[in-house]
């Protein structure tokens, strides 16, 4: 089976965000920059399948800047086969590039490449859409395993196992399907040097929006951004004496 | 133009998160109108008639809505969207799952999560775990919402009478199917709508250890929630989860013990009313949000916290 995952890069989850002064975003120049953790997940999760003989082919696909080809690049040195680069300078968390337009990209190599299922990141964690997986699905009209925490594939079928509010449920899905990750899928495995040196050899393809005819004019604009009311730390109590009196007597929650 | 508020059930009963995402939907426009699609859901369209400000009730009734499935849900709402300005959900896991299919249906661009209506087209959002806010206009003529229900006061559950209708069914599209739910039911309250919540992390250092913050929780009446280590540790369920990627709480006291503090964590938590810390290490990136911050090992202070309320 071949399998297409999409991986974005964003802000490392480690990185504390700035919000620009003039209020028009956050600031990204000179921040560490990595693959979406969800992605990462994905990527191990395709490679996981493909060691077992399930999958035979990991293509990785980002819509990004040209940097964007160094995730692609973390991806094939995990085990992805080749990557498709859809270059755009646009922004990726808010006010480019929507999650509607990397659906829309998304389908256009999906049908080109056929796979026979896509396995993606639930979330991206700059603009924490939790989008692009199921409209995806939708334009595609394929199935959709959401949140996975386990995924089973069997033939012409995948089972998944999703983390919802009420806690795990099962679903049995008709292939080709969408799969979006969630945290408990698997731990991602680290790359070691020979792997990246080897990566540098396999194809990265680069192509453009307008090849596959989509229309990245966002539906959204931004009118600013701005910081969070900041929440100011209190008092340190001294025992669980002085905590539960505060509790009654202050603050008066219990 | 109404607006189109989709309800989470089971059928029977109506999820308290739909109420929040009533209040957003009214401060939008007055004239809001519920969607209860499901199976044999008579009862959950009967209760979401008496909901507090609500004109209008379509029920749609099908054997292949039973569960929640995306797949036969998305076209159902998509079908009875006709006429309404926006299309509102909360933003729980069924909202999330159901809502961007339904968006990419009718080509509109989905806005997640809101906290704030500024207007009909103008919303706030967290953005990065919270650490921005972002407001955005939408161009879309259809509008497409998830609904963060701790942003937003639940309207009445009762002393509404809407109008009830029937709407259209789609069939089912034969692409999924329901295998099984592996519930993580308790006694406790509900963690997203608890007024106090006492939640653990990697600090307990095992399942059994975790298991004081149970008596800690009874005392108190309280939900229980966790770190994602505490998670991935297998101390509790993955839907104890509080944070960026899990549920997001505002009770009137969240107490956190043994949890340091990570953004992503703190972007589930940091509206609470009153935030209590317990860990040993004082230099903790939680105490920079707690009102009252107690440096002890919880091994010590947990016990004689439980004993002495
Ligand atoms: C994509 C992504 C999404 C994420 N989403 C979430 C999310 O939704 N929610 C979430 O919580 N995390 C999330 N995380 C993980 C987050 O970054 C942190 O790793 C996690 O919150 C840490 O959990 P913790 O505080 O329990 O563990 P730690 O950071 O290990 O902290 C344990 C704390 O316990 C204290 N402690 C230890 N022993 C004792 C003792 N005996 N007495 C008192 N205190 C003690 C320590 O001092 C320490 O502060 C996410 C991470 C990623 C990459
Ligand atoms: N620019 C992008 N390039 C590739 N994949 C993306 C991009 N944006 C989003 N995705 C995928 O869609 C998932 C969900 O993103 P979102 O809907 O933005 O929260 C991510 O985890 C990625 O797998």
């Amino acid at each position: 089976m071949k399998v297409l995952v999409p991986i974005k890069r964003v802000i490392d989850y480690n990185v504390k965000v700035r919000v620009k002064a003039d209020n028009s975003g956050v600031e990204l120049n000179n921040v560490k920059m990595s693959m979406n953790p969800f992605d990462e997940i994905a990527v191990e999760e395709a490679i996981k399948l493909k060691e077992v003989g399930k999958v035979t082919e990991i293509v990785v696909v980002s819509i990004g800047p040209d940097k964007a080809a160094d995730v692609m690049r973390t991806a094939m040195a995990m085990g992805a086969d080749r990557g498709i680069l859809v270059k755009t300078d646009a922004a990726l968390d808010l006010g480019g590039v929507e999650p509607l337009a990397v659906a829309k990209t998304l389908k256009a190599l999906v049908d080109k490449e056929s796979p026979d299922f896509v396995i993606m990141g639930k979330q991206s964690i700059d603009d924490d859409s939790n989008q692009t997986g199921q409209m995806l699905a939708a334009l595609l009209g394929w199935a959709q395993g959401t949140f996975a925490s386990k995924v089973v594939l069997g033939d012409g079928k995948v089972d998944v196992t999703r983390e919802v509010d009420g806690g795990l449920e099962t679903v049995s899905l008709k292939l080709p399907a969408v799969i979006t990750t969630d945290l408990r899928l698997n731990e991602p495995r680290y790359v070691k040097l020979p792997d990246i040196m080897k990566a540098k050899k396999k194809e990265l393809e680069e192509i453009t929006p307008e090849d596959l005819d989509v229309d990245y004019t966002p539906r959204l604009t931004v009118v600013s951004v701005s910081e969070p009311p900041v929440r100011s730390g209190g008092v340190k109590v001294a025992s669980v004496d002085e905590l539960i009196d505060k509790l009654k007597n202050e603050a008066k929650v219990i | 133009m109404p607006v189109l508020v989709i309800a989470q059930h089971n059928n029977s009963t109506i999820n308290p998160a739909t109420l929040n995402t009533v209040t957003a939907a009214r401060k939008i426009d007055a004239d809001v109108h519920v969607l209860v699609a499901g199976s044999d859901n008579q009862a959950a369209a009967d209760a979401a008639a008496k909901i507090h400000g609500v004109k209008k009730v379509i029920k749609v009734d099908a054997p292949e809505l039973e569960k929640r499935l995306a797949e036969n849900h998305a076209p159902v709402i998509a079908a009875n969207a006709d006429g309404y300005s926006h299309i509102l959900a909360p933003a729980t896991t069924f909202g999330k799952n159901v809502m961007p299919r339904v968006a990419a249906l009718l080509d509109t661009q989905q806005i997640s999560d809101i906290i704030d209506v500024i207007d009909g087209d103008t919303f706030k959002r967290p953005i990065y775990g919270g650490q921005a806010i972002a407001e955005v206009k939408s161009s879309d003529s259809q509008k497409v919402i998830t609904v963060r229900p701790t942003a937003f006061d639940a309207v009445d559950a009762d002393g509404g009478s809407a109008e009830a209708s029937d709407g259209a069914a789609s069939g089912d599209a034969g692409l999924s199917s329901f295998v099984g739910l592996e519930a993580s039911e308790s006694d406790r309250p509900d963690l997203s709508s608890a007024k106090i919540v006492v939640s653990g992390g990697r600090g307990f250092g095992s399942k059994e250890n975790f298991a004081m913050i149970e008596a800690l929780a009874d005392k108190l009446g309280a939900a229980i929630g966790a770190s994602r280590a505490a998670v991935d540790s297998g101390y509790v369920p993955n839907d104890y989860q509080v944070g960026q990627t899990g549920k997001v709480v505002a009770p009137e006291l969240y107490i956190a013990v043994g949890i340091s503090g990570a953004i992503q964590h703190l972007a589930g938590m940091k509206d609470s009313k009153v935030i209590v810390a317990i860990n040993k290490d004082e230099e903790a990136p939680i105490f920079s949000i707690a009102d009252y911050g107690l440096v002890a090992d919880l091994f010590d202070a947990v016990p004689e916290l439980t004993d002495k309320l």
